[in-house]
Order: structure tokens, then C-alpha cells, then sequence
């Protein structure tokens, strides 16, 4: 008792106080529950973004993870990134770099403040009649259920659909209050237009992914026994997806995985 | 359930603030405070209104971003409890709730219950952290760390940098924050090599904020979320006499 008390204590606190039940007394209630993406954003071995300059680590990039990050698996990344690669590859790119003053008159400036203005005002301009969070519930819903631990193609293609038709909902009845000044529903807002172009590209990727990998069960692709079946052959890469606009199909990037030292094994809980 | 609230309302930092009454119908005694706060506000946006501003994030009580003053206590009527983790069965059916923002010099108000808490990223931006290069990754068995003080170590590091302890002094002190950051990395051998300078830096950076003087009352730590322990207090003073006199 007092050894789980010291290792799983604030587990322990942590559900009690969301259940309100005393998990030493009671059995831990415990079920699966969906881990959509496990990527992050594309970065080379240096750890910089597409956009020369701009670094992207620990799990907001898409390094170091397979098909399952769950868990404490996230400060591996932290740590890793912060620790060991950043502080290298950063004052790497840094010691070539001329550094000259930049104008925030130069044109690249207001071009970016013009879209960034642009796109807080056109949420704000739609005036319609339904907050915020009613959509990020819906579009949540539809990927809990089309896209959560178990898929199929099917359900995936609906998915892609009913995100497409809420997206045209979001831009024609989203209500935000307020003004530009300090305005959690407007931030709000911008993350969950956002929210509706990764959720759609989570779609294609597990649609284009036929096989059933880590934390993601493809209905079709299962064992008589109904576990995972993995297609290493086929599916030993990384899919990197370019957002092209609404509407409009993504461009699919695939990064090939090589193995050289240690091979995908199957791992089995019989 | 049905709930009354009186809810702090300013709209900026030089506006002046006063109390506003909501009545709450509907409440599921299961919702989380900001989750109260939440159908509250899909209310008012609904009505044409301006929703009530505050902090949140993670909503799983590790982040540190929520906290309000509920009936007078940080994180409300629960010890060691963060807001997101309080929930409505805690209340009685048809109960008055006074939310307040955390209210200390050092904690500018913002925007309704919304308070700049930055003042303890400039304290850490101070020494919170270890710089020594890395370099190549070293053996692990190379740096033996006893458990006893890997738990220690621990158990300062589960600080969230929420506030509340500030909120909840009567001086509004930030000792019990400063003194989890800088315990946790004086206990282990990566961070004793700056450790001096550390401690100078930390607690000279935490006058400069404006946060008061600890005056031994241990109101923070019935409050922390983390149960950070007031002996880190003790610690620091420790280890910052230590430097002062080194």
C-alpha cells in the first residue's frame, strides 16, 4: 500500500478527485480512449520546420513517435529534444546566419499582420448564431466516433464529408461576442478553424492507411482473433500531409522508415 | 442543480470592477467549476453577451493555468485542489458562489477573472534552469542519485506555478513558488554547480515583482494543488544564506 501510495499517489488523487472515488477502496475504473494524432509537425533531423529558421520540438513535432505516444511518452521527447538536439542543431543554424537588423516595415511584416487581421475579422464578421464550442463538440464527435481507436473506411469517408459540410456551418453561423481586445472566444474560434482543417487531414491519413497500427484499429484489418494486423510491408512509412486549402484535396508526402539495427517485431498480450 | 453566482467583472486593468449576478439553472452536480463557468457563458454569447474571461487549459489539474478565488479561497472550498478539479457536487443546491480573480500587486488583473501571472516566468527566466552545455548525453549510472532525493527533488518539482499560494498570503508571497523551483534543482547534483547564484538571483527577482515577504503563516501549501511542502521555504532561506555568506 504505501509503495503504490508513493509511486501512483497523485494517479490516485487525480481520480479521486474527478470520480470522487477512492481508488484504494474501489476498483479503478479504466477504458480506452482515443489518441488521434501521433504525429506533430514535419521537421528535418535537425529539428526545423519547413520554414527555414523556425524549430519545432518535443511533441509538437512528429520525430521520435510511431503509431502509439501515449502515456508519459511525450517528456521522453521533451527531454530528448531539450536536452540533447536542440542546443546543438539550433546554434548550429544560428553561427551561419548574417544577423541584420529587418524592418517590421518590410513587406513579408505586413503581409502576415494583413492575413493574420483579415482572418480575425472574418470570424468576427459572420455574426451567426452558434458559439464557438458547439462546433469544436461536433467536430469532436465525428472524430471520436469515425476516427477514434476503431475505423473503417466507410466511417472515415463520412467523416471527411460531415468535417467539410461543419466547416461551411463554422464560416456561415459562428457567432463570437466581444471585440478584438482581450477575447478568449475569438482565440477560441481561430483554433477551432484550425482544429477543422487537422481533423480532416487525420482522416485521409487513416484512410490511406490500411492496416492496424499502434493505438489505431482498422476494422478491416484484424486477425481471426480480432487483434491488430499490422502490413509492415507495405506501411513502413511516415505520411507527412500539405493542407492545400478548403475543399481541395491534401498533398500526401510519404518518408520511407529504415530499419538497420533493430526490426519491427509483433508484439502480442496473449 | 441551480447555483448563484456573484462574478468579478472588469472589463480591463484601469476599468473598475464590481460584482455581477448570475442565476445558474441546470447545473449537473458532475460538471467541473469551469464547466459551470462554461455553460454560463454559452448562455450569455447566446443572450448577445459578453462571456466572463479566465484561465484554463489542460482542465486535468497539472497545467497551472486555472484559478479563481471561490467563497474567499484560492481554487475554492477544497485543499489542494485546482479549480478545473473542483467540482459541483461540492456545493450545496441553490448555493451563493463569489468568484474573484486572484487578486496580489504582482497579478495584474487583465480581464475579468484573467490575471498576468508573467511576474513568475521573470523569476524563472532569472536561474530556474540549469545552463551547463550538455554536450554529448552522459552515462546515466555515471550520476548516481539516491531515491530518497530523487523524490525530494521530486515532489518541489510538481510546483505548477498556478498562484494560488500568492493568492491565498496575506502578504502575497511568492516564497512557496520560488523556493519549488529552486529546491528541486539545489537537491540534485546537476544543479548545484549554479546553485548560488541561482538562489541570489530568484529570491532578488521575486522583491523586484512586488510579491510580499513570507511571514511563516503555511496558508500556501493547505492551498497548492501539488501539496509542495512550506519546509521548501526553509530550504531556500538555507540555501540563501548559504550563498550570501560563501
Amino acid at each position: 500500500m504505501a509503495k503504490i501510495q508513493e509511486k501512483y499517489g497523485n494517479l490516485f488523487r487525480m481520480y479521486e478527485k474527478i470520480t470522487g472515488i477512492n481508488a484504494y477502496k474501489e476498483p479503478m475504473r479504466i477504458s480506452p480512449a482515443a489518441h488521434f494524432s501521433m504525429g506533430g509537425l514535419w521537421v528535418d533531423y535537425e529539428l526545423m520546420t519547413t520554414i527555414p529558421g523556425l524549430y519545432a520540438v518535443g511533441e509538437a513535432n512528429f520525430a521520435d513517435h510511431g503509431a502509439n505516444r501515449l502515456g508519459a511518452n511525450s517528456l521522453l521527447q521533451a527531454c530528448v529534444d531539450g536536452y540533447f538536439i536542440a542546443p546543438c542543431t539550433i546554434p548550429n543554424y544560428l553561427a551561419a546566419q548574417k544577423v541584420e537588423p529587418i524592418d517590421v516595415r518590410h513587406s513579408a511584416f505586413t503581409e502576415a499582420e494583413e492575413n493574420a487581421q483579415n482572418h480575425l475579422q472574418r470570424l468576427q464578421n459572420i455574426n451567426g448564431s452558434t458559439p464557438t464550442d458547439d462546433f469544436h463538440k461536433a467536430l469532436g464527435r465525428i472524430l471520436y466516433d469515425k476516427c477514434g481507436l476503431s475505423r473503417s473506411q466507410d466511417g472515415l469517408k463520412k467523416a471527411i464529408a460531415e468535417i467539410r459540410s461543419l466547416r461551411e456551418q463554422f464560416y456561415s453561423d459562428l457567432r463570437v461576442p466581444g471585440n478584438s481586445e482581450l477575447n478568449t472566444e475569438l482565440e477560441k474560434a481561430g483554433r477551432v478553424a484550425d482544429y477543422l482543417e487537422v481533423g480532416e487531414l487525420m482522416c485521409y491519413d487513416a484512410l490511406t492507411r490500411e492496416e492496424s497500427c499502434g493505438a489505431h484499429f482498422r476494422e478491416e484489418y484484424q486477425t481471426p482473433h480480432g487483434e491488430a494486423a499490422r502490413n509492415d510491408k507495405d506501411f513502413a512509412f511516415t505520411s507527412a500531409w500539405e493542407w492545400t486549402g478548403a475543399g481541395k484535396e491534401p498533398i500526401w508526402h510519404k518518408e520511407q522508415l529504415r530499419f538497420e539495427f533493430v526490426t519491427p517485431s509483433l508484439r502480442s498480450y496473449k | 442543480m441551480q447555483v448563484y453566482l456573484k462574478v468579478w467583472r472588469q472589463q480591463t486593468k484601469a476599468s473598475r470592477g464590481h460584482f455581477a449576478d448570475y442565476s445558474i439553472a441546470d447545473v449537473s452536480p458532475d460538471m467541473s467549476f469551469l464547466e459551470m463557468l462554461d455553460l454560463l457563458n454559452d448562455r450569455l454569447i447566446r443572450q448577445g453577451e459578453r462571456p466572463i474571461e479566465f484561465d484554463h487549459d489542460c482542465r486535468e489539474g497539472i497545467c497551472g493555468q486555472c484559478g479563481v478565488m471561490i467563497n474567499g479561497r484560492a481554487h475554492g472550498p477544497l485543499p489542494n485542489t485546482t479549480t478545473c478539479q473542483l467540482h459541483m457536487r461540492t456545493f450545496a443546491e441553490g448555493s451563493t458562489i463569489y468568484v474573484e480573480p486572484f487578486r496580489a500587486d504582482a497579478f495584474p488583473i487583465k480581464c475579468d477573472l484573467k490575471v498576468d501571472r508573467s511576474a513568475f516566468d521573470r523569476i524563472i527566466q532569472v536561474g530556474g534552469y540549469v545552463s551547463a552545455s550538455t554536450g554529448e548525453a552522459p552515462e546515466a549510472n555515471s550520476i548516481p542519485i539516491g531515491h530518497t532525493t530523487a523524490e525530494a527533488a521530486f515532489d518541489a518539482a510538481a510546483c505548477i506555478g498556478c498562484g494560488a499560494c500568492v493568492a491565498t498570503c496575506k502578504n502575497s508571497s511568492a516564497a512557496l513558488f520560488t523556493a519549488a523551483k529552486i529546491v528541486h534543482l539545489a537537491l540534485l547534483p546537476q544543479g548545484k554547480i549554479e546553485g548560488r547564484q541561482r538562489v541570489v538571483r530568484m529570491v532578488a527577482q521575486m522583491d523586484r515583482e512586488g510579491f510580499g515577504h513570507c511571514s511563516n503563516t503555511e496558508a500556501c501549501q493547505v492551498e497548492c494543488p501539488q501539496e509542495i511542502s512550506v519546509l521548501h521555504i526553509a530550504r531556500m532561506n538555507w540555501e540563501y544564506n548559504r550563498a550570501l555568506l560563501s
